[in-house]
């Protein structure tokens, strides 16, 4: 077993899990934040991204116990109050997400994504989102979300 | 996942005397911990390495030395590696997707040496030399065979040196699965000639091309490569492409690595 | 109506209601809940496609810390547990029924593909169970596997009730007709086709938690279902003999479905079942390997085909003579998929005077095969749409002109086909032209020259389809060999306070029915959208539903919400007269309010919902208080979608790689609700078809392994493989129900597989190439332009 400790959207957490748990599963199932996904088991769907110490990771390829000390930061912890991210209100806005099931790490990588690069181009946002996949909307409406969200986001 | 013990090494001598008692290094993880999730490997202990010490890229003049640790994301956004080996800097940024990028290490890729990995076509490519607790690695000394490498079992990989090299290239053709290299291919002209490294196709992993590196060093462009063989018994051959379609990439991408330098 | 005429009701691109739940991380999936108590199932699955089972040897595992239970398929039939049954079957050429073998939950005797079922391993956490699975010791004799779909009836025969592999061998349509058709022909165009296997990848994986209450006898199963009602159905009544009043069945947020979610699956049933014996909940949530390995596959078809056409370039008749795989066992849909689903889609939107198909189902020692997204309707589709291309190329005529002579024209509706199916109604022109518009097909000659003068070849595709969706009247699948009725209910029930709450037997996996159906009962009673909650999913709070496919949820599942509307406002509109001493007949509803002819009297709808629980002044001699109206609306017609897509890629010849760099498409789906979510709609459809023709494809090696097991090489269509679809409609109104609708989800991923191949043919074309196979690879491509190249030197 392993102490760990983290700051989680912001709060200090303390859980002494088996040292072979995962970041994800130290997520949804220590610390019962279940908006963050799984869905698949090689590290290439992207529902599981969450912003460890505001950078997007695989939070089913990290080992909890790596995270020690980290700031980590989940699609619970990125709403001001009652107040999406611009990011999540763009999404909205543009019906970027329909089943919502890879849409928490999608949300994610995309504003990591418009962090690094304020004025993406179409391009860029489909290369940029190579880590998530989405089964259900074709992207047309993720790419016009990521383009929204950046320009609310203030690039 | 089979039960494991996490335990953080604190320098390379603490690594490499837990690894002495059994212990698999973690670096970013990105391969190993995945193989873990699929019960495929099941190490008693882990050493993480992240708080060896072994991240950071550094001028050494004629070259740049890149420690073990040093993510993709910072390769590819370093303005020294920009500068000194655009390539590398391009092909660091080319890797996986974000995340990977975001965790995964030079040093992690070097050591795993996966066949269809990025960074041993530039390790080879560009003729660089792998630094470890021990000793001085050459770049074709190193890589020895798919998933194989020159390392001892108790040695690991501090850091990986580049020589500065302006005129060099890396295009990849991914796998459209798993976006791995079907076929890499890193050129580069240097001092001592045209170095070429194959990634992605051979079946002993990344190699390099004399015939097209002594047609380059006759005449460094893209035509030259016309009518060179690629042996296709020596590539992979999958469901994602045979072993003649790989051939034929490895000329037709080493041409475009060619006319991008 | 056009497009956002009335704020926020029917036809306004509202914004989704369900939307802040999964932006926010709220949603809630089956793997997110948890139950006191619960303990955890692994699978251990088949690592062989065929062999008998001669040990298991558990004792070790049993005994490993952790374990509460290791079940295994002799446990299973001591318990006299049935298996997932199929729901609906045909009748044979030559009269017989269907071979339909037993499937237990957990294999007994023998495995028949990688991935069944072998032994269910409990315990208090899923990496104890996991640690167990690995001691327990299975002893195979491993038998011929039977993987080649062409050759499947030769191979070993699977099971004892399947003669030659053979499950059923289905005919529709008057073969003596087409022969003499084809025979009489001044033109036969012949073709074979393979419609590659696809693995659904809902990106949530199944999952299912049980819990059994002593106290009242009584079972609840959480479990990712596109239809619970029938999953409580199949598993109350066919596998563990519960009583439907003591199993509730909620499918609570489900991450997409696209059919792989509508089968009960043995999973659910063992965690149903373990749940009881072990008188605690337990849990199973795939990993994304077992999805590959056991969620039902899709597509998988041979189909030979045959066109004749006349010296004018008519078509007189069609002839498909179709294998199709079935897979190890029968599941829910997959005797209908390829037959009922598929066969009389033949005549697609065209003038056919004769049609004659065979379809064959054949076992194989692969997972089962079902319907995925579009479910017969994309392989009808497909090969129908391929032909066309070819005859045109045969004759040497625009293949948008060959498709236009051949329509049905507009006056001749309804139109009844040889095979079948009566069209109500449907336009086919229009969509043509606007998509040719669209995509400027007459400048596509300039665009050709320019991508040449780059080295690359471009080509441009059609697609014109029809589907027959919003399955299905209950009469003609009766007929047909369903084993339930298709009808969907509703109940709208207004509380005192004039909110509205909707019951739906429909499933919402992504579709946004929170929103769309919310726009109809806004727009019918004249209230808010934000006073109207959609319900749906829990078999204890629905009357009853047949869930969500085939296009249905609108058509149906909406029909029903506004006769259940119609029904609450007829009886408002008796309180209204009462309360304003007017005869019934002179009351008007408009607006959210009820008015009387000639005077300024008026109600509003709020105020006749309190009237109705407040019934102080109310007609008691005529009516019961309350306002609560439930209707079942069992449709005369399946609706029929149509419309035209169309591909335009660009293709490297050095490499072979396909690049999509255009996609313009035009569909009557009737009228739009919500055109926001149609929108979304078709764009997630072509993408599915994209990654079919391009992208996907499950391959079993000759052993029977599934090699394409995980996305490292199952290939996802990621965002930088597509481009932006322009997309567009035209709007023949559905004739039998009364909003008008035909249905959304399936058309993209029907049309648009063949515009694509027809795309990269007609890029190739110039270089003699005729054929192309899906999923169009970059290899296929390079070796394609390779041979005709050599061929032409030669």
């Amino acid at each position: 077993m392993t102490m760990v400790n983290l700051t989680l959207n912001g709060k200090q957490v303390s859980a002494d899990v088996p040292d072979n748990t995962l970041l994800v599963t130290f997520i949804r199932e220590t610390m019962g934040l279940t908006g963050t996904h799984v869905g698949c088991d090689t590290s290439q769907c992207g529902a599981c991204v969450v912003h460890v110490d505001g950078e997007s990771q695989k939070s089913c390829t990290m080992l909890a116990a790596a995270a020690e000390g980290a700031s980590v930061t989940t699609i619970e912890g990125i709403a001001n109050g009652d107040s999406l991210h611009p990011m999540q209100q763009a999404f909205h806005e543009n019906h970027g997400l329909q089943c919502g099931f890879c849409t928490p790490g999608m949300v994610m990588s995309a504003i990591e994504l418009v962090q690094d690069n304020p004025n993406p181009s179409e391009a860029e946002i489909r290369e940029g989102l190579e880590g998530n996949i989405c089964r259900c909307t074709g992207y047309h409406n993720i790419v016009k979300s990521v383009q929204a969200g950046a320009k609310m986001m203030g690039g | 996942m089979h039960h494991t013990t996490y335990v953080r090494a604190g320098s390379t001598d603490d690594a490499v005397a837990r690894m002495a008692d059994g212990g698999q290094l973690l670096a970013g993880g990105m391969t190993l911990i995945p193989t873990m999730k699929q019960r495929l490997a099941s190490p008693e202990t882990l050493v993480d390495l992240a708080g060896c010490g072994l991240a950071g890229i550094e001028d050494e003049g004629d070259s740049i030395r890149i420690g073990a640790m040093t993510r993709h994301a910072d390769v590819a956004g370093s303005d020294l590696v920009q500068t000194a080996v655009p390539a590398l800097a391009a092909l660091a940024g080319g890797i996986g997707d974000r995340q990977v990028r975001n965790r995964g290490t030079i040093g992690g890729s070097v050591a795993n040496n996966d066949p269809s990995a990025c960074y041993p076509a530039a390790v080879l490519g560009l003729g660089g030399t792998v630094h470890t607790n021990k000793r001085d690695i050459a770049a074709d000394d190193f890589f020895t065979g798919m998933f194989e490498t020159a390392l001892d079992e108790d040695e690991m990989i501090t850091a990986v040196s580049f020589p500065k090299t302006g005129k060099a290239a890396y295009v990849k053709f991914p796998n459209p699965a798993s976006r791995y290299a079907m076929v890499g291919v890193f050129v580069a002209s240097g001092a001592d000639g045209t170095r070429l490294a194959v990634t992605g196709a051979g079946s002993d992993g990344v190699f390099r091309h004399a015939d097209m590196e002594a047609a380059l060093d006759a005449s460094f462009s893209a035509d030259s490569l016309d009518g060179i063989a690629v042996d296709a018994d020596e590539m992979i051959s999958d469901i994602h492409a045979s072993g003649d379609y790989r051939a034929h990439l490895v000329r037709e991408i080493a041409k475009r690595a060619v006319a991008a330098c | 109506m056009p497009e956002g005429s009335i704020k926020d009701g029917i036809g306004a691109s509202v914004r989704r209601k369900e939307d802040k739940r999964f932006l926010t991380g709220s949603g809630r999936y089956t793997a997110d809940i948890t139950r006191p108590g619960q303990l955890h199932v692994h699978f251990i699955r088949s690592v062989h496609a065929h062999a008998n089972i001669k040990a298991i040897r558990k004792d070790a595992a049993e005994a490993a810390e952790g374990v509460v239970a290791i079940f295994t398929g002799e446990d299973v039939a001591a318990d006299g547990i049935g298996g997932p049954i199929c729901g609906w079957v045909v009748t044979n050429r030559d009269g017989s029924p269907t071979n339909e073998p037993p499937h237990p939950i957990l294999a007994n005797g023998a495995v028949r593909y990688v991935g069944d079922h072998v032994v269910a391993v409990i315990a208090e956490t899923l990496e104890q169970a996991m640690d167990a699975a690995e001691l327990v010791e299975i002893e195979y004799e491993v038998l011929a596997p039977v993987v080649d779909l062409a050759n499947a009836g030769s191979g070993p025969q699977i099971h004892e009730n399947v003669p030659g592999n053979m499950y059923f061998d289905f005919e529709l349509g008057d073969e003596a007709a087409a022969t003499a058709a084809l025979e009489s022909a001044a033109t036969v165009v012949e073709l074979e086709v393979r419609n590659n296997r696809l693995i659904p990848n809902a990106m949530e994986p199944r999952a299912a938690l049980a819990e059994y209450d002593p106290i009242d006898d009584s079972y609840t199963l959480f479990t990712t279902s596109q239809n619970p009602h029938l999953t409580r159905l199949v598993i109350g009544a066919f596998m563990l003999s519960i009583p439907e009043s003591k199993l509730r069945v909620v499918a609570p947020d489900v991450g997409g479905g696209f059919g792989s979610k509508i089968y009960v699956y043995p999973e659910e049933a063992v965690c149903t079942w373990a749940s009881k014996k072990l008188q605690r909940p337990v849990k199973w949530t795939a990993d994304r390997s077992e999805s590959f390995l056991a969620d039902a596959h899709g597509r998988d078809h041979i189909n030979k085909v045959r066109m004749a056409l006349d010296k004018d370039n008519r078509i007189t008749g069609l002839r498909v003579d179709t294998v199709a795989n079935i897979g190890s066992y029968l599941s829910a849909f997959s005797v209908v998929t390829p037959t009922i689903l598929h066969a009389p889609l033949l005549s697609g939107c065209y003038q056919i005077p004769a049609i004659y198909t065979n379809v064959k189902g054949m076992a194989t020692t692969t997972a089962p095969v079902d319907a995925y997204r579009g479910a017969g309707r994309p392989e009808a589709t497909y090969l129908l749409e391929r032909v066309m291309d070819t005859a045109a190329r045969q004759v040497g005529m625009d293949p948008a002109a060959f498709r236009r002579m051949n329509f049905i024209p507009k006056d001749a509706f309804p139109y009844q086909t040889p095979v079948a199916l009566q069209y109500d109604i449907g336009d086919y022109e229009p969509p043509l032209d606007k998509a040719l518009e669209m995509i400027d097909y007459k400048g596509f000659e300039a665009r050709r020259a320019e991508a040449a003068s780059r080295g690359k070849y471009r080509g441009i595709g059609l697609s014109s389809y029809i589907e027959a969706c919003g399955i299905a009247p209950s009469a003609v699948a009766g007929a047909l060999g369903a084993r339930v009725g298709l009808y969907e209910s509703a109940t709208v029930r207004v509380d005192p306070t004039g909110t509205v709450n909707v019951f739906t037997g429909t499933h919402s996996h992504g579709q946004g029915h929170d929103t769309t159906f919310a726009q109809i009962v806004a727009d019918k009673l004249g209230v808010d959208i934000g006073s109207v909650e959609i319900i749906h999913g829990d078999s204890d709070r629905i009357p009853f539903g047949m869930g969500s496919y085939g296009s249905r949820s609108l058509a149906v599942g909406g029909a029903a919400i506004a006769k259940a509307v119609d029904k609450v406002i007829e009886k408002s509109k008796i309180i209204a007269a009462h309360l304003m001493e007017a005869a019934d007949a002179d009351v008007v509803f408009a607006d959210g309010k009820f008015t009387v002819a000639g005077t300024d009297n008026e109600k509003g709808f709020g105020e006749i919902a309190l009237a109705a629980y407040v019934p102080h002044n109310y007609p008691h001699d005529r009516l019961e208080p309350g306002l609560e109206e439930t209707a079942f609306y069992d449709p005369l017609n399946f609706t029929y979608p149509s419309g035209t897509h169309i591909a335009e890629v660009e293709i490297d010849p050095s490499t072979g790689v396909v690049e999509l760099v255009d996609w313009a498409c035009c569909d009557d789906f009737g009228n739009l609700i919500n055109p926001m979510i149609v929108e979304g709609q078709v764009h997630g459809g072509i993408a599915q078809g994209v990654g079919q023709a391009l992208l996907e494809n499950a391959h079993y090696d000759e052993t029977g392994q599934l090699i394409t097991a995980s996305y490292m090489d199952y290939c996802m269509p990621r965002a930088d493989d597509l481009p932006n679809f322009k997309v567009d409609y035209t709007v023949t109104a559905c004739t039998h129900n009364d909003l008008g609708v035909k249905g959304c989800g399936e058309a993209g991923a029907i049309a648009s597989p063949p515009a694509l191949i027809n795309a990269v043919i007609d890029a190739l074309a110039p270089l003699g190439v005729t054929d192309m196979s899906m999923p169009a690879t970059p290899e296929k491509v390079w070796r394609a332009i390779n041979d005709a190249q050599t061929e032409a030197a030669e």
